[in-house]
């Protein structure tokens, strides 16, 4: 029981709340955040999926939902979500390889995935209009 | 336990309970989903909000369908995945966490099959 002597009375990492934010902190809790949030999404686009097999009353009840302004408003910040996730998992990716690990590549690397999120996510919502 | 010996104890499972599985499937999703994910969007985005035939219509063609069947399949691996991890560092109480691993094995797996049994059924 050793090891267990301090449980409970010990500081406890991270320390985030002593932490300047940086945006290697910042987008690595933007990644767990945007994950988390797009399950809801992914719920959302399955019941999308099931009204359209079921049929055209249970159809309408969830694509009304979905394309409301609140609807619209969840799936644009999902789309951002999604492209966020997206780009920034490439980079963890890259990471996993050994490549670009240094804090001024991941730095740099960080502005890019917030740039492209950005582009693309406009891009995306002007092809869907 | 103290039938066990200590090799037992050791072997496979340690105190960590997994080997790299998790973290090879966390990636071979991922890198599964960077295509998927830009082929699902492209259909989707094209079918949300055109109407009840026109997805149907849509997703009754075998391309759309197939990468919708893929982009579910994967996306919901690798979310059961993810919050897993989520659950794991966020949930001190062990008995609540337990149960909320159950629930993350159990409810992803559901969700993605009435995925997959929705684009079967409006593809067949």
């Amino acid at each position: 029981m050793g090891a267990d002597a301090n449980r409970g009375n010990r500081p406890l990492s991270p320390h985030i709340s002593i932490y300047r934010p940086q945006i290697t902190s910042v987008l690595s809790i933007l990644h767990r955040i945007t994950g988390v949030g797009m399950s809801v999404t992914a719920v959302l686009i399955v019941w999308w999926f099931i009204a359209a097999a079921t049929g055209a009353d249970q159809f309408a009840f969830i694509d009304g939902i979905l394309t409301s302004w609140v609807g619209v408003m969840v799936m644009v910040a999902s789309l951002w979500a999604l492209w966020f996730h997206f780009f920034n998992g490439i980079r963890h990716l890259r990471w996993d390889a050994g490549v670009g690990m240094g804090i001024g590549e991941s730095t740099r690397s960080g502005k890019i995935v917030i740039a492209l999120s950005i582009v693309m996510t406009i891009l995306t919502v002007i092809l869907a209009i | 336990m103290s039938f066990l010996t200590e090799y037992k104890r050791v072997a496979g499972l340690g105190s960590a309970k997994s080997g790299t599985e998790h973290f090879v499937q966390q990636r071979l999703t991922a890198i599964a989903l960077i295509p998927l994910t830009v082929l699902f969007l492209y259909t989707f985005i094209g079918a949300l909000g055109s109407g009840h035939a026109a997805v149907i219509e849509t997703y009754s063609r075998p391309a759309p369908a197939l990468i919708a069947i893929m982009f579910i399949w994967a996306v919901f691996s690798h979310l059961r995945l993810g919050l897993q991890v989520v659950i794991e560092d966020y949930v001190p109480d062990h008995r609540t966490q337990q149960r909320l691993l159950i629930a993350n094995a159990l409810i992803w797996r559901g969700v993605a099959v009435v995925g997959l049994f929705a684009i079967a059924r409006i593809a067949l």
